[in-house]
């Protein structure tokens, strides 16, 4: 084995048993954390593959910004303290076996077509670095990046406007 | 400069992102509380972003990593209307079950 694939099994260790970590704990803040160190993990998958720009926007954005937003509206409610009712067994045992047919069906469906996979090239010409990246961010996807302005203005607009307090009538 | 997939292989990955979203889908259906909920949606929308992130490296081509961005923008969007929701339907409810969420049914 080596060093680099023992450091992807430790990773991707780390990632899944705090996804799992993220859904059962049963107090909501211990759910953000581990989510945070799931985030993280993943962070360090992008930087195992040779993603550095990526991996710190990773950082910057799902570890940053949407875990702080998680937390304060976690805070706000004031869901500390559990009161969440259990679902009936029946619900429980049936997210269960969907998640088991899930994975199975994947994972097969991914194993049988092996075959398609064939040996790793390497190009040798870069095409992962900040100024590859932007080019082509500012070039072939210029009209979708000014999309995405509009989508986070108006996400911005929705926010703001639905979580202001309503006047009451008079 | 060495492809790191010749040590990994690309199937580790791929077993990797499908375990992940199992692992999503499985939170959105077992836990009632609201703010789970959309933490499962993340960790969803992180095992596609992991293996967009995989395949852009297999076949050496940065169009992965540029859907990646988009594919984060679209989740801070997301995620911000949406906690925006839970914080009105918190005020007008009292809580975040999303058993108690029946007021469209007819």
């Amino acid at each position: 084995m080596s060093t680099v694939l023992i450091i992807f099994c430790v990773l991707a260790a780390i990632t899944l048993a705090t996804a799992f970590l993220t859904i059962f704990s049963r107090n909501p803040i211990h759910s953000a954390i581990y989510l945070v160190i799931c985030f993280f993990s993943i962070a360090g998958h992008y930087l195992l593959l040779n993603a550095q720009f990526l991996a710190i926007v990773h950082v910057i954005v799902y570890s940053g910004a949407i875990m702080i937003l998680f937390l304060f509206t976690i805070m706000l409610m004031n869901l500390n303290e559990e009161r969440e009712v259990h679902r009936p067994r029946i619900t429980r045992v049936g997210a269960i076996v969907s998640f088991c047919l899930i994975c199975l069906v994947l994972i097969a469906i991914f194993i049988n077509s092996k075959p398609i996979v064939g040996e790793y090239v390497t190009t040798g010409e870069d095409y992962q670095s900040i100024k590859v990246l932007g080019k082509i961010l500012l070039n072939e996807y210029m009209v979708p990046f000014e999309f995405v302005s509009i989508l986070l203005l108006v996400a911005m607009i929705g926010t703001v406007l639905l979580s202001k307090k309503e006047k009451l009538q008079k | 400069m060495n492809n790191i997939l010749n040590h990994i292989g690309i199937e580790n990955y791929i077993f990797l992102s499908v375990i992940l979203f199992c692992i999503g889908v499985f939170g959105v259906l077992y836990r009632r509380n609201a703010i789970i909920v959309f933490m499962s949606i993340e960790i969803m929308l992180n095992a596609v972003n992991l293996l967009f992130v995989a395949f852009s490296t297999y076949h050496q081509d940065a169009q992965g990593q540029v859907f990646v961005f988009f594919s984060m923008a679209v989740a801070a969007a997301e995620v911000a209307v949406g906690l925006a929701i839970l914080v009105s339907i918190f005020r007008n409810l009292g809580s975040i079950t999303i058993d108690n969420l029946k007021n469209l049914k007819g």
